[in-house]
C-alpha cells in the first residue's frame, strides 16, 4: 500500500516537475511581452500619478481588473469585443510569418463586415444556415480584399504596405456607398438591423445582458487552425520560408509568388471573419460617416504582442480586450479612458524596442556582476 | 628593447566565447609580421582590438613602449595605425581622391582644398608604386586598384603602423605579386606591417615573423627563414595536414550537361557572354575567374536564380533553360550556392528543416500535406552521422547559431544526398578552416568518383587546380580559355583571369 503511495507521489512530482519546466520556457519565450506590459503599466501608472495620485493606484487596479468588474456581463462584453482583434491580430501574425506586412487588416475587416450585414439585412434564410452563410461570405470578402494587395507584390512588387493601406481608404469610401444604396437605414443614417436568424448564436446564458457570442469560440478554433497550418504542414513550411528568407525560398524551388498571394488571401480571411463576427448582431450597425475601424489596427499591436504566433495573438487579444473594458470602468474615477489609448501605446512601443531593451539590461547585468566581482575580490585581496 | 606594438595579455570575450584568450603580441619597427590561424581563431578579433573596434576586457596595448587607450578607429588613427579590411570600405560612387580624402579633409572656408591632398598623394604614389587614377571612380577600377586606395587612405594618414587583413582574398597571382612588392618597400622604409592570412604560402614568401592562433590562444611565435611549411599548418591546426588532394586517374564518361551560347545580364551590364560549355560524367570542370567576371551570374542563370536572355541548357537529354527551380532539381540538379547564408540555408529555421528545404512536399516527408515530422528528425539524424555536421542540440539546432563551416556540411550533404546526376558547387570552402576544407575537397572528388558531373566554380586558384580534371577561365563574362591543370601553371591560369592571355578554347 505505501509503494503505491510512493510511486504515485514520484508520478505527482514528475508531472509537477514537468509542468514547472514548461511554464519556465514559455516565460522565457514570452519574457519581451511581458517585460513591455510591465513598462507600459508603470508609464500608465505614472502618467495617472501625475493626474490625481489619490486614486491612481485604484484606478490601475481596475484596468487591469477589465471586464472582470462587471461580473459575467463583463466578461462576456470582453469575449466579444475580444473575438474580432484576436482575428485581426491573427491576420496581421499570419502575414508577417511568411514576412508580409498586412496593414490593411481594417479593410479586409470591412469588407467582411459589409458582406456580412448585406446578406444579414435582404436575404431571408433559415436560422442557422442564414448566419453561416453570412459570415463564410464576411471572410470570403475579407479574403478578396487581401488577395488584392498579395496579387500586386507578387506579380508587379508592389509594396503591400503601400497597397493595402489604400485598400482600407477604398473600403472606407466603398462602405458608405453600399450602405446608402442597399442596407440604408435613413432615421439613423447607417446599416439597417440584421435579421434575427442571421445573428451568430449569443451566449447570453452564460453571460446574462452582454453582447457575447459564439464569436469567441470561432476565433479560437480558427486559431489553432491557423496554429496548425503553419507549423504541421507543407503549405505551412513553404510559406515560414518565405517568410524567414525570400532568396533561401527560392533556391529552394519553393514558388514564393504563390506563397505570397496565399499568405495574403488567408490573411484577408482571418480579418473578414473578424468583420462578420462583430457585426452579425442584432443592434451593431455601420454609420455613414467616413471610419476606417480601429480594430485592423489594434490588430497589428496585437500580433506585436503576442510575438507574431497565432496562439500569441489569441492571448494578446484578450489581454487587450480585457484591458480596453477596464478602461470603460476606471471612468468611475477621475480619468478619461484615452489614458488605455496611452499605455496601449507604450506596451506596443516597448514591445517593438524591446529586442534592444533585452540587449540593454544583458549589457548593464553584465558590467553589474563584473563590477560586483571586482568589490569583491579587492576586498579579500585586502 | 622596446617594441613598436606590443600586446599584452589581451583577452576579448563575445557572450561566452573567449575570442582571444591572454594573446601576447610583440611586434618591431620595420618588421612583417603575421597572423596565422584558422578562420575563427581569433586574429582578426586582436587586430580590431588593436584598431579601437572592439575594446579587449583584458590586457594592454604599448606603442612604443608607452601604454595607450584605444577606444576607436580614431584613437588608432591618431596613433599611426591603418588598416586594410578584407572587404573594403569606399563609396562606389565617389572617386578615388574622394574616398582618400574622406573624414580627413582639409577645409577652408568650409570648402575642400584639394590641392595639398593631391600633391601629397602624388608623391605617396611615386614613392611605393602604388598606381591608381586618382580622378578615377571607384566602381570603375578593380579590385586590386581598390586595394591600393585603401592603402593610400592609410598613408595619406600618416599611418606607419599598417595592417592587412586578408588582403589577397580577392587578387590574381600577378596582383598578389605586385602587392608583396609593396609590402618589401614599406618594412624598407621603416614601416611596420601585421598581416593576417591563413594562406601558407604567402606567410613564406613575405613575413619575417609568425605569431600562430589557434581558437582564441597563442601557439607560438616564429621566425618564418627558419620554420618549414608543414610546421607552421601544424600549429595552425593542431594536427598533421595533408596538402595533397588524393584524386585517382580516370576516364570521364558522356556529357549531360552542355551549355550553348548562353547570354546574362546582371548589373545592367551583359554579364555573361555567348558562354558554351559540356560537363561530363566523372569530371570535375572548373571555372576559374577573378571575382566579379560573371561567375555568378553564370550560375544564378543556369540553376535559376535568374533570368535567361538567350541560350540553351540540358541536362541529361532534356532542356532545362527555362524550367522553375523545382523541376531543374527534379531533373537530377544540385547546388552548393555561393552565397550560403543567403540562399543556402533559412537561417531561422532548425536544421532538419534546412536539410528537407527542397524535398519537404514529396511523399517521404510528408501524408495529406502534414510534415512528418519523426521521418525528417530520423533523415537529419542520418545526414548529421554520414557528413559529421556538429551543431549543439542536433536536428532542432537553430542554423543561425551554427558554424560557418557546419552550416556548409550540412548544405553539402543535403545536396549530396539528394537524388542528382549534376552537381555545382559554388566557392564550396570559402572561409572555412583546413579542417573542413580537406572534408569537402574529398567528397567533391567522391562524387566525380561515383561518375557524377561536378561543375566547380571557386576564386581559389588552388582548389581549382588540385580538384578540376578541367579548366575554363573567365574573364569580363566571356571563357576565355580552357587549361588542363597538369599541363598549366598558376602563373599562366592568373594571365587568363586578368585578361592578358586567351584562345585556346576547343569543344
Amino acid at each position: 500500500m505505501n509503494e503505491h503511495k510512493k510511486q504515485a507521489k514520484d508520478v505527482i512530482v514528475k508531472i509537477l516537475k514537468k509542468l514547472g519546466q514548461a511554464i519556465l520556457r514559455a516565460l522565457v519565450v514570452i519574457k519581451p511581452s511581458l517585460i513591455a506590459i510591465g513598462l507600459g503599466l508603470f508609464i500608465g501608472l505614472i502618467i495617472m500619478l501625475i493626474f490625481d495620485a489619490g486614486d491612481a493606484f485604484p484606478a490601475l487596479g481596475t484596468l487591469l481588473i477589465g471586464g472582470f468588474n462587471g461580473g459575467l456581463r463583463g466578461i462576456g462584453n470582453t469575449l466579444y469585443q475580444a473575438a474580432p482583434i484576436i482575428l485581426t491580430g491573427l491576420a496581421v501574425a499570419f502575414a508577417f510569418r511568411t514576412g508580409l506586412f498586412n496593414i490593411g487588416a481594417s479593410g479586409q475587416m470591412m469588407m467582411g463586415a459589409y458582406v456580412a450585414i448585406h446578406i444579414g439585412v435582404r436575404y431571408t434564410l433559415p436560422g442557422t444556415v442564414h448566419w453561416i452563410i453570412a459570415f463564410l461570405a464576411g471572410m470570403l470578402a475579407g479574403a478578396i480584399w487581401g488577395l488584392i494587395p498579395g496579387l500586386l507584390k507578387a506579380l508587379s512588387n508592389v509594396n503591400e504596405v503601400v497597397s493595402s493601406i489604400m485598400m482600407n481608404y477604398i473600403a472606407g469610401n466603398l462602405l458608405i456607398i453600399f450602405i446608402m444604396k442597399y442596407v440604408f437605414n435613413p432615421t439613423y443614417s447607417r446599416s439597417l438591423n440584421i435579421l434575427r436568424t442571421a445573428e451568430l448564436p449569443l451566449l447570453t446564458s452564460v453571460f446574462p445582458n452582454s453582447t457575447a457570442n459564439i464569436g469567441i469560440f470561432i476565433a479560437i478554433i480558427v486559431v489553432i487552425i491557423a496554429h496548425i497550418i503553419l507549423h504541421k504542414t507543407t503549405l505551412g513550411f513553404g510559406l515560414r520560408a518565405s517568410g524567414f528568407s525570400m532568396p533561401g525560398s527560392k533556391y529552394a524551388g519553393m514558388n514564393t509568388k504563390a506563397n505570397i498571394i496565399t499568405a495574403m488571401t488567408l490573411s484577408g480571411s482571418f480579418a473578414g471573419m473578424a468583420g462578420a463576427i462583430a457585426f452579425l448582431v442584432v443592434g451593431k450597425n455601420i454609420g455613414t460617416a467616413f471610419e476606417i475601424f480601429p480594430q485592423g489596427f489594434d490588430g497589428i499591436s496585437v500580433a506585436l504582442l503576442g510575438l507574431g504566433e497565432p496562439i500569441g495573438a489569441l492571448f494578446a487579444g484578450l489581454f487587450l480586450a480585457n484591458i480596453r473594458m477596464g478602461a470603460f470602468y476606471m471612468q468611475r474615477y477621475s480619468f478619461v479612458p484615452q489614458i488605455i489609448d496611452m499605455i496601449i501605446a507604450v506596451i506596443i512601443y516597448v514591445t517593438a524596442i524591446s529586442a534592444a531593451l533585452q540587449m540593454i539590461f544583458k549589457r548593464y547585468g553584465q558590467q553589474f556582476k563584473a563590477w560586483r566581482l571586482s568589490r569583491h575580490e579587492k576586498k579579500e585581496g585586502k | 628593447m622596446t617594441y613598436k606594438v606590443e600586446m599584452r595579455h589581451i583577452t576579448k570575450i563575445f557572450g561566452t566565447l573567449y575570442a582571444n584568450d591572454d594573446v601576447t603580441l610583440q611586434v618591431k619597427q620595420g618588421e612583417i609580421h603575421a597572423l596565422l590561424g584558422e578562420n575563427g581563431a581569433g586574429k582578426s578579433t586582436l587586430m580590431s582590438v588593436l584598431f579601437g573596434l572592439y575594446h579587449q576586457e583584458q590586457g594592454d596595448i604599448l606603442i612604443d613602449g608607452s601604454p595607450v587607450e584605444i577606444k576607436n578607429p580614431n584613437d588608432a588613427n591618431r596613433l599611426g595605425i591603418g588598416m586594410v579590411h578584407q572587404h573594403f570600405k569606399l563609396v562606389e560612387s565617389f572617386t578615388v581622391l574622394d574616398n582618400i580624402i574622406l573624414g580627413a579633409e582639409d577645409t577652408q572656408n568650409g570648402i575642400i582644398q584639394y590641392e595639398q591632398a593631391t600633391k601629397k598623394l602624388q608623391h605617396l604614389i611615386q614613392t611605393y608604386k602604388l598606381h591608381v587614377d586618382l580622378h578615377a571612380y571607384i566602381k570603375d577600377i578593380t579590385v586590386g586598384q581598390q586595394q591600393r586606395v585603401e592603402i593610400l587612405k592609410m598613408l595619406y594618414r600618416d599611418a606607419d603602423i599598417l595592417i592587412f587583413d586578408e588582403p589577397t582574398a580577392v587578387l590574381t597571382p600577378q596582383e598578389i605579386h605586385e602587392l608583396m612588392n609593396i609590402m618589401r618597400g614599406f618594412a624598407k622604409e621603416g614601416k611596420t606591417i601585421m598581416l593576417i592570412t591563413h594562406k601558407l604560402n604567402e606567410i613564406k614568401a613575405v613575413a619575417d615573423v609568425c605569431t600562430v592562433l589557434r581558437r582564441g590562444k597563442k601557439i607560438g611565435t616564429v621566425n618564418v627563414k627558419d620554420t618549414s611549411i608543414e610546421t607552421l599548418a601544424e600549429m595552425m591546426v593542431g594536427r598533421e595536414v595533408s596538402f595533397t588532394v588524393e584524386k585517382p586517374d580516370m576516364e570521364h564518361g558522356e556529357a549531360i550537361f552542355e551549355v550553348e551560347h548562353l547570354n546574362v545580364s546582371g548589373h545592367g551590364r551583359h554579364a555573361v557572354k555567348d558562354v558554351s560549355f559540356k560537363v561530363h560524367r566523372g569530371e570535375i570542370l572548373g571555372i576559374a575567374g577573378i571575382d566579379g567576371n560573371g561567375q555568378t551570374e553564370l550560375i544564378h542563370a543556369l540553376t535559376g536564380l535568374k533570368p535567361i536572355i538567350s541560350g540553351k541548357a540540358t541536362l541529361m537529354g532534356s532542356d532545362i533553360t527555362h524550367l522553375p527551380i523545382r523541376q531543374k532539381y527534379q531533373k537530377g540538379m544540385s547546388h552548393i550556392p555561393e552565397d550560403r547564408q543567403k540562399h543556402g540555408v533559412v537561417m531561422d529555421f532548425d536544421l532538419q528543416s534546412n536539410l528537407i528545404l527542397q524535398n519537404y512536399y514529396q511523399p517521404q516527408f510528408q501524408k495529406h500535406a502534414f510534415l512528418k515530422f519523426d521521418v525528417i528528425q530520423d533523415h537529419a539524424d542520418e545526414l548529421i552521422n554520414r557528413f559529421d555536421i556538429r551543431s549543439e542540440r542536433g536536428p532542432k539546432t537553430i542554423v543561425r547559431q551554427m558554424s560557418g563551416g557546419n552550416q556548409q556540411k550540412a548544405i553539402l550533404g543535403r545536396e549530396i544526398s539528394r537524388a542528382h546526376e549534376l552537381l555545382i558547387a559554388v566557392q564550396p570552402t570559402r572561409g572555412l578552416d583546413v579542417g573542413a576544407i580537406e572534408y569537402i575537397h574529398a567528397q567533391l572528388i567522391s562524387e566525380r568518383n561515383q561518375q557524377k558531373a561536378v561543375l566547380l566554380i571557386s576564386l581559389e586558384l588552388e582548389e581549382i587546380m588540385n580538384l578540376s580534371d578541367r579548366i575554363l577561365v573567365m574573364y569580363e563574362g566571356e571563357i576565355v580559355g580552357e587549361l588542363d591543370p597538369k599541363k598549366t601553371t598558376v602563373n599562366e591560369l592568373g594571365l587568363y583571369m586578368s585578361g592578358a592571355k586567351r584562345g585556346g578554347v576547343h569543344e
